[in-house]
């Protein structure tokens, strides 16, 4: 069973570095739009600070969310999705090392890199940590939400905006707690209660969104 | 390695409201080679992915040892018995041929560096064991996926078209190996629009019949 977890994780790791734009779409994406948001609104510390939490995790989103929709077709139109719902080993775990390398190469990334965004809008670095917190718990529960709206859609030919409208109902709970979080922390108030709460969410969707997107996923290949 | 023998029952395939065969009942014994052939859209697909588990039937049962292979510890048996290799190769095109052998056969069980190259000498691709699947013509990347049949134990096999974009000489060097699987017990289904004269003692199912 580990040798099959760490088989599955080499080979994501070669089709990812074998691709590398498709890496780093996400991370560019991300980028573009926090460096292009002072740009727009004007540099004004006091405004950029007001917005930094809601911007940098609409980003975040925005990123995953796009990152997703190629998530599993690629495996879906060459046939190895079939071998996988085949093989005698449990699908759900197959698919939660596939998606936890989604959010390794996607949302870590966002969470090492977001630090540098928050100096960017001007956040005071007292609240980098809670930024970098929240988005830790936030982005799995973004990837894993995402991926069983991406397995539910793996056979339409341009599953995107579906994508987008199925799963982003679900996100606003994550979106509203992880910006919730930055905010409080930037008027100095507790965050305890908001990392709670995407703790929790990230625990439930650790544990039941793969027996989701195995389902979604059995469905698609028998289409 | 040798197979049990399996019993087709009373299946039924439908797909979009549309009744492509029922009542479709076949038994195969150990050594069988059944080539299932008809028009295009008779159901040949429908039946082997029925077959393999991937479409649920709309009636009637497989059993593999005289347990169904839809539900239960049969289809837990199942599951380790059987090879399916689909139209759709499963070859990654960034990958290696032998990246690819290793990933696809430890889904069931894993093999070593060696075994694979000697499958891939087998199926004519040695000295292109390192290269990426994308540089490889049709063909090639077919015979990549057709090496798992000299990797692999499983008694029965289930192949769709595998002989497409197959020079001559694959195909007859194919034929011989589904034979010699035949021989020693194994069950082979398999669709082609190839004559297969060669193989002896081949059965047919002609899904346009049935219908």
């Amino acid at each position: 069973m580990l040798q099959i977890i760490w088989l599955l994780f080499t080979r994501e790791w070669r089709l990812a570095w074998r691709r590398p734009g498709q890496l780093l779409n996400p991370l560019v994406f991300f980028a573009i739009v926090i460096s292009l948001f002072p740009l727009a609104v004007g540099p004004e510390p006091g405004m950029l600070r007001t917005m930094a939490p809601g911007v940098i995790w609409v980003a975040a989103l925005l990123a995953t969310l796009l990152s997703l929709d190629g998530l599993f077709r690629s495996d879906y139109e060459d046939g190895s999705l079939e071998q996988w719902v085949l093989s005698p080993h449990p699908l759900a775990l197959m698919v939660l090392v596939k998606v936890l390398h989604h959010w390794m190469v996607c949302g870590l990334a966002l969470v090492v890199l977001s630090p540098l965004f928050g100096l960017m809008l001007s956040l005071p670095a007292k609240v980098l940590p809670v930024l970098g917190m929240s988005l830790l718990l936030g982005t799995p529960v973004l990837s894993l939400l995402g991926a069983v709206g991406a397995a539910l859609t793996v056979g339409l030919k341009s599953g995107g905006v579906l994508l987008a409208l199925l799963i982003l109902p679900l996100y606003i709970p994550v979106l509203i707690l992880g910006t919730g979080a930055v905010e409080a922390a930037v008027q100095g108030m507790p965050v305890t209660g908001y990392a709670l709460w995407l703790g929790c969410l990230a625990v439930l969707s650790l544990s039941l969104a793969p027996v989701a997107i195995a389902a979604g996923l059995r469905i698609g290949v028998s289409e | 390695m040798k197979s049990q023998p399996i019993d087709i029952r009373h299946l039924a395939c439908e797909r979009d409201q549309r009744e492509l065969f029922e009542n479709l009942s076949i038994q195969l014994a150990p050594g069988d080679v059944l080539q299932v052939a008809g028009p295009n859209g008779s159901g040949k697909t429908s039946l082997l992915r029925i077959l393999a588990g991937l479409l649920p039937a709309a009636a009637g049962d497989v059993c593999y040892d005289g347990a169904s292979v839809f539900s239960g510890t049969g289809r837990d048996t199942w599951r380790n018995n059987r090879l399916y290799i689909g139209h759709a190769p499963a070859v990654k095109g960034a990958l290696t041929a032998e990246e690819n052998l290793s990933w696809l056969c430890a889904l069931s069980q894993p093999v070593s560096r060696e075994q694979i190259w000697q499958a891939l000498q087998m199926v004519g691709l040695r000295g292109f064991e390192d290269v990426p699947c994308d540089h490889l013509s049709a063909g090639q990347q077919r015979r990549v996926a057709l090496a798992r049949l000299y990797l692999e134990a499983h008694p029965v096999w289930i192949l769709d078209e595998p002989f497409t974009a197959i020079d001559r000489s694959g195909v007859a060097a194919l034929e011989a190996h589904v034979l010699a699987h035949a021989a020693r017990g194994g069950i082979v289904v398999l669709t082609t629009h190839h004559s297969l004269e060669h193989l002896a003692g081949l059965r047919c199912l002609d899904l346009g019949q049935v219908a």
